[in-house]
């Protein structure tokens, strides 16, 4: 964690979680009863709630059937914090609360052959690694993680590697931009603000170009 | 060199590149409503920031307000939780003196319907909200990006949004649309060939002369669900149509701005050598309504399909997704759409709920009886001011002579988070954009149509051809 509460990502040891499902759409990662709040946290409980649970569920909802064959109530998966996913993750709705949710569960970094856009950036925003990998590799993880055994992986950022016990590693690339905010959790308001100066000159001179942008008053 | 109108709203809104390498866009107009809004402005008041232009900005409240007994304002939201998110809206907006159009107001509605309604949705224009459906306002030649809380904060706090330049992609719509098809039947076509991640990383230009007849409300729809094919944005050119609908709206530009503006933006569209990264067409002649049937929106069909089986497709993860859906849709392989009865039927959402849509489906239901077999049958208008006009023109008599309820503005049952929602196992035909699993309701099954069909369904009580329905 930065200072400014900002999680970081730098190297992180867990045990993977395979969800074996494509199109995960972020309705299903947080369903929309649980968006009523109006915090950033609270959300982990709720989860897949859909999924996780049998019975439908609200806000501050105790009781809970729990539905036994899903994969994170798997006792083997119980404690992963590393989500193994199919392509095109995060689909959908643009609510953060998606990704507030995963990391509050605890999970730190989600493995899937290919994210929607605007899940992929709100991962970037809040420290939860996306890693976007080949299917081929995504289909070998898939097959290790669903042993008897849980499987421990390591998820290194800073030499963009994974690896694991029985010896397999890879590289795995990310753009730098996004690896750096991931590492250094950057307050990005402050970062943008340096530019202040930049963006008031870039104002009045579209202002100019445009003025009935800002004119508007309804 | 040649730019796409993509590349000319980029260029014009450039402000530079951060230390960092990330590049800034410059936001025009922020869109704002209670659900993704609160952390935001909370983060702008933990860190002592402001906004940094006010009149960029525009709230209203939409997500999870009632669309019944709105006499009694917010006291009468019976939700506690939802009664919170809009009292914050409210105190967040007079406190940080944010334009806004409150539950009173009649102007209030969903968010995508009010901007192009007020003129707030400009072309040439930079747009954001923390919605995915912000892709609609691309209808009028503006790049129109829905984000993240994060992000909100962001653009209120620096008026920027940090961006990486997408690729462009063309989508050309050929041919002529069949009488009863609409923009509706065109998108899900759409989405049905390219797949939910067809463009995801490019910005879609939609061109082609199905797209130059068509009106604003239908290039919304379009533009609308281009999310749904996983794109960064939807665009379409400026043309006489996009400007004859924004004149004279409140915050359109007047006088002699208004003849400046005009200039400008005809000069926005894409030159005719520009290249795009990647070319699809979809050519709509002799297309047969179209309704989805599975638990994504490309999971579509033709209205006289036989729903697909997993052995179809060659894809192993798409069959398994296919096999998944029949379970959770409890449909089997081979049987018709039209021999499922129906539940309830939905008329609105940003997708489906502007003056055009409605118009469509009173046509339709004008002298006809919704089905004794349907539970319930919702219309619920985009905005006070398209209930007001359908109200004038007499269709709110039509549908509830018909037997459909006529409800007050908002999201309702496209995400169900007010009490309009489905129970578990019930069937819905839907005119909204996501069939996702429990969108409407804990376990409720949807099926994505046009609002004709939406209302020819309501009247048969199950899934039907709308062309069945004209004389
Ligand atoms: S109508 Fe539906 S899709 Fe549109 S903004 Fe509301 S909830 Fe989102």
């Amino acid at each position: 964690m930065t200072s400014k509460g900002i999680q970081t990502f730098q190297r992180h040891q867990g045990t993977v979680a395979p969800l074996d499902r494509a199109n995960v759409d972020t309705d299903q990662i947080i369903p929309k009863q649980f968006l009523k709040s109006v915090k950033k946290t609270g959300f982990g409980v709720n989860l897949f709630d859909a999924w996780r649970f049998l019975d439908e569920g609200e806000i501050g909802k105790q009781e809970r059937q729990e539905n036994p064959d899903f994969v994170l109530n798997d006792s083997r998966y119980r404690n992963a914090t590393i989500l193994l996913a199919r392509r095109n993750f995060g689909c959908g709705s643009s609510r953060e609360h998606a990704v507030w949710a995963l990391l509050q569960f605890g999970f730190r970094c989600v493995l899937a052959p290919s994210f929607a856009d605007i899940f992929h950036n709100n991962c970037i925003s809040n420290g939860l690694l996306p890693v976007v990998m080949d299917e081929v590799w995504i289909d070998q993880i898939f097959e290790d993680a669903t042993q008897d055994e849980p499987l421990t992986m390591t998820v290194d950022l800073q030499e963009q590697r994974i690896s694991y016990a029985g010896g397999n590693a890879t590289h795995f690339s990310i753009d730098p931009k996004a690896r750096r905010r991931l590492m250094e959790g950057m307050d990005e308001i402050a970062l943008t603000l340096r530019h202040e100066e930049q963006v008031r000159s870039f104002e009045k001179e579209h202002r100019q170009r445009m003025p009935w942008l800002f004119s508007s008053t309804g | 060199m040649p730019r796409t109108l993509y590349d000319k709203i980029w260029d014009e809104h450039y402000v530079g590149t951060r230390d960092d390498g990330l590049d800034l866009l410059y936001v025009d107009r922020h869109l704002l409503h209670e659900v993704t809004s609160p952390q935001a402005f909370e983060g702008l008041t933990l860190a002592s920031r402001k906004p940094w232009r006010l009149d960029a900005n525009l709230a209203t409240v939409d997500h999870s307000i009632p669309t019944s007994n709105r006499s009694s304002g917010v006291d009468g939201i019976e939700d506690s939780i939802a009664r919170e998110q809009v009292i914050v809206l409210n105190e967040n907006c007079k406190s940080f003196d944010i334009h806004y159009f409150n539950m009173h107001d009649h102007r209030q509605g969903i968010v995508h319907v009010v901007g192009p309604e007020q003129g707030a949705t400009l072309p040439g224009m930079t747009i954001v909200c923390g919605d995915s459906h912000t892709s609609t306002h691309g209808a009028f030649g503006a790049l129109a990006h829905g984000i993240g809380t994060t992000e909100v904060e962001h653009v209120l706090a620096t008026q920027c949004l940090i961006q990486q330049k997408s690729s462009n992609m063309c989508v050309e719509i050929q041919g002529s649309l069949p009488p009863w098809c609409s923009a509706k039947d065109v998108v899900l076509a759409l989405i049905r060939k390219i797949g939910t991640a067809g463009a995801t990383g490019h910005t879609i230009e939609y061109c082609g002369e199905v797209v130059s007849k068509m009106s604003m409300e239908g290039r919304m729809t379009i533009c609308n669900m281009s999310i749904e094919a996983g794109a960064r944005a939807g665009l379409m050119g400026i043309d006489d149509t996009t400007i004859e609908y924004i004149e004279g709206r409140p915050f359109a530009p007047t006088g002699q701005l208004w003849h400046e503006a005009v200039d400008c933006w005809r000069t926005l569209n894409t030159d005719s050598d520009a290249s795009f990264a990647r070319r699809t067409t979809l050519d709509v002649t002799d297309m047969p309504p179209q309704v989805s049937w599975g638990t994504n929106p490309e999971l579509v069909i033709d209205i006289d399909d036989a729903v697909p089986a997993p052995d179809d497709f060659a894809d192993s993860a798409k069959a398994e997704t296919v096999e998944r859906a029949l379970d959770y849709m409890d449909l089997t392989p081979g049987m018709r759409l039209a021999d499922v009865a129906l539940d309830t039927v939905f008329i609105g959402s940003c997708t489906n709920a502007r003056i055009e849509d409605l118009r469509q489906a009173a046509t339709i239901a004008k002298g006809r009886r919704v089905s004794q077999s349907i539970k319930y049958a919702l219309v619920v208008p985009g905005s006070g001011l398209v209930k007001k006009q359908a109200e004038n023109e007499g269709l709110h008599e039509i549908f509830m002579e018909a037997g459909f309820q006529w409800r007050e503005p908002g999201c309702s049952m496209c995400l169900a988070m007010n009490n309009d929602k489905l129970l578990p196992g019930e069937r819905c035909a839907s005119t909204s954009n996501r069939n996702f699993e429990g969108r409407q309701g804990h376990l409720g099954r949807t099926h994505l149509v046009s609002p004709a069909t939406a209302a020819a369904s309501a009247i048969a009580g199950r899934l039907v051809d709308v062309r069945e329905y004209i004389e």
